[in-house]
């Protein structure tokens, strides 16, 4: 609680001590036999007590054209019930009210606090060795290129490679990930994470605004001021709703008891035309207690806020309420391959027909190549795993288009495509399998072929399934290889379609033609891994960008960016979108709902004060609560 | 030209009554402020002096809620 906060506290207690037995008293339940104008100047202690901000602001508000605001709404209620000498609920309407107005601060207080440090990657300092001693300095005035010295502990200041020590990063704050991450010499690493075990010495890569955590941060900083359309809703709903309920207010204090004076009818009940006013009055006051609209103002902002918060803490980054909000409408998934589905990176996915053990055949072609630096050459040595000693290599023929020859151990090892087997007439298996077929022939005979082949993300199926359990009507893949290919890879992970041999242009009107498709509210997101799709994720209703940590396009063109690589993190944003934006709705209805239900009552004579300002705080409290809850979202 | 200002305000209802004046105010293009992140982004008009123009946001946001504050 801050100071302000605990002021206020201190009042309603105070003012609270002095209530009760005056009301008791009033109430007839304690007789004391006080006059009524005495119980009147000691019920303004509390009144004042507890109130006197309030009454303050109103005046000013009314002094600078400003009235219709909830100071001036309480005002004119309580006063109203004063004077009309129901001292107990003008002074109960003002202590709950305020009550209420501290609960709010509080609470909205706490969840501010509780999401920063969700995202509390704002390194402090950077330390820095000068002339042998090691300074603490600003990360904003740390050059690239500095060497910068992290302690175990610390945050990693700048963006950046490891020239010294080896350690345990704990990246969670940046992707959600709780796994910590092993870093030695050489590894890049990124601002914002946390340095567990080791002493590292970081050449820093980037100066602070351009380093990942200052992106980070200035985006989700950003987020909240994108509004979402039921943040919009409310606010113009706020600003006809409160001076609509005030000149009803008006009509309700004036109208019928005139309608009564002038045509006699239905006077019955009332002893005079004082106590018929009075009564209409106190209707009206009632109504002015109901039209405060803060509990709605607050809940709706509070949830996205939260909503954000949560999704940030999972490693997704949603760049406004907005995009929340379209998010949750997403009915067509469009993926990219590459990278969103794939791994994007080639290896080994099996050898066939080897009348030799498999990892000696891996052996002898890794050997073979080890002199190339193919992509398919290097995934072949990563296959193999073990160290290679060039040494037992020689002879090494590198035939352009066809594949490798070289003397492996003194024995000929041929290694490359069908051409090369034919060239040397070594007879072949063909393979059934979908991508690059490595044929091995040792000493002339033929001894199998390696299938090298783009490997499918461990839970990419995992995901596709999530995505329909999450309500995802269509998955569509888009991507620029062959047919066959893509063919493969959507029945494995079971997408329903895909768009085969498309340029990045053809990507764009895949996505538009997808989007026509779509009808009443059914959105499109594309996801892309953000390197060359910066077109399509912004066409895209809303484009979802994956592992995007140091991918500055991908995080300029995305609306929701994943921090890490993980397809399963596109259902689980999907569903956090959909429980907040359930939230929005629950509070929108469930408020709304609660002050009409009040209003009806209060023009009918039947809810009083206490029920309007009991109605009126609870329910604030009760949607305030409610929207915290968009912070839960780990476990969806 | 956009700016953000840390701001201090209590209520949501508020923190949209200041996002009014601020946008009213001569040399604002456009403005939204955050009651969650307490933050208001003023986008200035083309050669407007920020430093003048705040003063003047400052003012009116002042008028419709006494109790806020923009660190300038």
């Amino acid at each position: 609680m801050n100071k302000k906060q605990k002021n206020l506290l201190i009042r309603i207690i105070i003012a609270a001590v002095f209530f009760v037995p005056l009301y008791l008293i009033s109430e007839g339940f304690v007789s004391v036999g006080m006059p009524k104008w005495g119980l009147f100047l000691l019920f303004l202690i509390p009144y004042l007590l507890v109130g006197h901000d309030i009454l303050r602001k109103a005046f000013n508000g009314i002094r600078h054209r400003q009235v219709f605001d909830e100071n001036f709404l309480m005002t004119v209620a309580t006063v109203g019930a004063i004077v009309l000498g129901e001292y107990g609920e003008g002074v109960a309407v003002m202590l709950l009210y305020q009550v209420g107005e501290l609960f709010q601060s509080y609470a909205v207080g706490k969840s501010r606090r509780n999401i920063s440090d969700l995202m509390d990657i704002r390194p402090d300092y950077a330390n820095i060795e000068i002339d042998g001693v090691l300074t603490r300095v600003d990360p904003e005035e740390v050059e690239i290129g500095s060497v910068i010295v992290v302690k175990p502990g610390e945050k990693i200041p700048l963006d950046g490679v490891i020239v010294e020590g080896t350690s345990a990063l704990n990246t969670s704050a940046l992707t959600g990930e709780s796994l910590p991450r092993e870093v030695s010499e050489g590894s890049d690493v990124l601002s914002g994470s946390i340095n567990m075990t080791g002493l590292l010495k970081i050449e820093t890569t980037t100066e602070f605004d351009e380093s990942t955590a200052a992106k980070i941060l200035d985006l989700v900083e950003n987020a909240a001021s994108r509004k979402s359309k039921s943040e919009n809703f409310i606010s113009k709903f706020a600003k006809v709703y409160t001076p609509f309920v005030c000149y009803a207010a008006l009509a309700l204090a004036i109208l019928p008891p005139l309608f009564v004076m002038v045509t006699g009818f239905g006077m019955g009940g009332h002893a005079s035309v004082g106590s018929l006013w009075g009564d209409w009055i106190l209707r009206a006051c009632t109504f002015l207690v109901i039209s405060c609209p803060c509990a709605v103002v607050i809940s709706i902002p509070l949830s996205f806020f939260a909503g954000l918060g949560g999704a940030s803490g999972q490693g997704v980054l949603v760049k406004g309420s907005n995009y929340l909000e379209t998010l949750s409408e997403v009915k067509v998934v469009a993926f990219d391959k590459t990278g969103t589905i794939t791994k994007g990176n080639f290896a080994v996915t099996a050898v066939h027909h080897s009348p030799i053990d498999e990892a000696e055949l891996l052996e002898y072609a890794a050997l073979a190549e080890c002199h190339s630096s193919h992509p398919i050459s290097r995934s072949l040595r990563e296959a193999y795993g073990k160290h290679i000693d060039p040494a037992r290599v020689t002879d090494v023929k590198e035939l352009g288009g066809h594949g490798v020859t070289a003397v492996v151990d003194g024995r000929s090892v041929a290694a490359g495509n069908s051409k090369l087997m034919r060239s040397l007439d070594v007879p072949y298996h063909d393979c059934s399998h979908v991508g690059t077929i490595i044929h091995v022939a040792i000493d002339g005979a033929y001894c199998g072929h390696i299938v090298i082949s783009d490997e499918l993300k461990e839970n990419a199926k995992a995901a596709m399934a999530e995505l329909r359990r999450a309500g995802v009507e269509k998955t569509v893949m888009l991507t620029g290889d062959a047919e066959p290919v893509a063919k493969k890879v959507a029945a494995e992970v079971g997408i329903s379609e895909y768009r085969a041999q498309l340029l990045p242009a053809d990507k764009v009107s895949a996505v538009e033609d997808l989007i026509k498709e779509c009808r009443d509210n059914r959105r499109l997101a594309f996801v892309g891994d953000g390197i060359n799709d910066a077109p399509v994720l912004s066409r895209a209703d809303i484009g979802i960008a994956m592992g995007a940590m140091g991918s500055d396009a991908a995080i300029e063109a995305a609306d929701v960016v994943l921090m890490d690589d993980d397809p399963m993190k596109i259902a689980k944003a999907i569903k956090i979108s959909r429980k907040c934006l359930g939230i929005v709705k629950q509070n929108i209805v469930f408020a709304l709902g609660v002050k009409f239900l009040c209003l009806i009552l209060a023009a009918a004579g039947i809810a009083n004060m206490w029920v309007a300002i009991i109605a009126d705080v609870g329910v604030m409290i009760l949607a305030v609560l409610n929207a915290i809850r968009c912070l839960f979202v780990k476990n969806l | 030209m956009k700016k953000t200002y840390k701001i201090d305000v209590d209520c949501a209802n508020c923190a949209n009554l200041m996002e009014d004046a601020a946008k009213k105010t001569a040399g604002v293009k456009d403005c939204t402020v955050s009651f969650m992140t307490l933050k208001m982004k003023v986008e200035f008009e083309e050669g407007a002096d920020a430093a003048a123009v705040m003063k003047d946001v400052y003012a009116n946001c002042k008028k419709v809620e006494e109790d806020c504050e923009i660190y300038l």
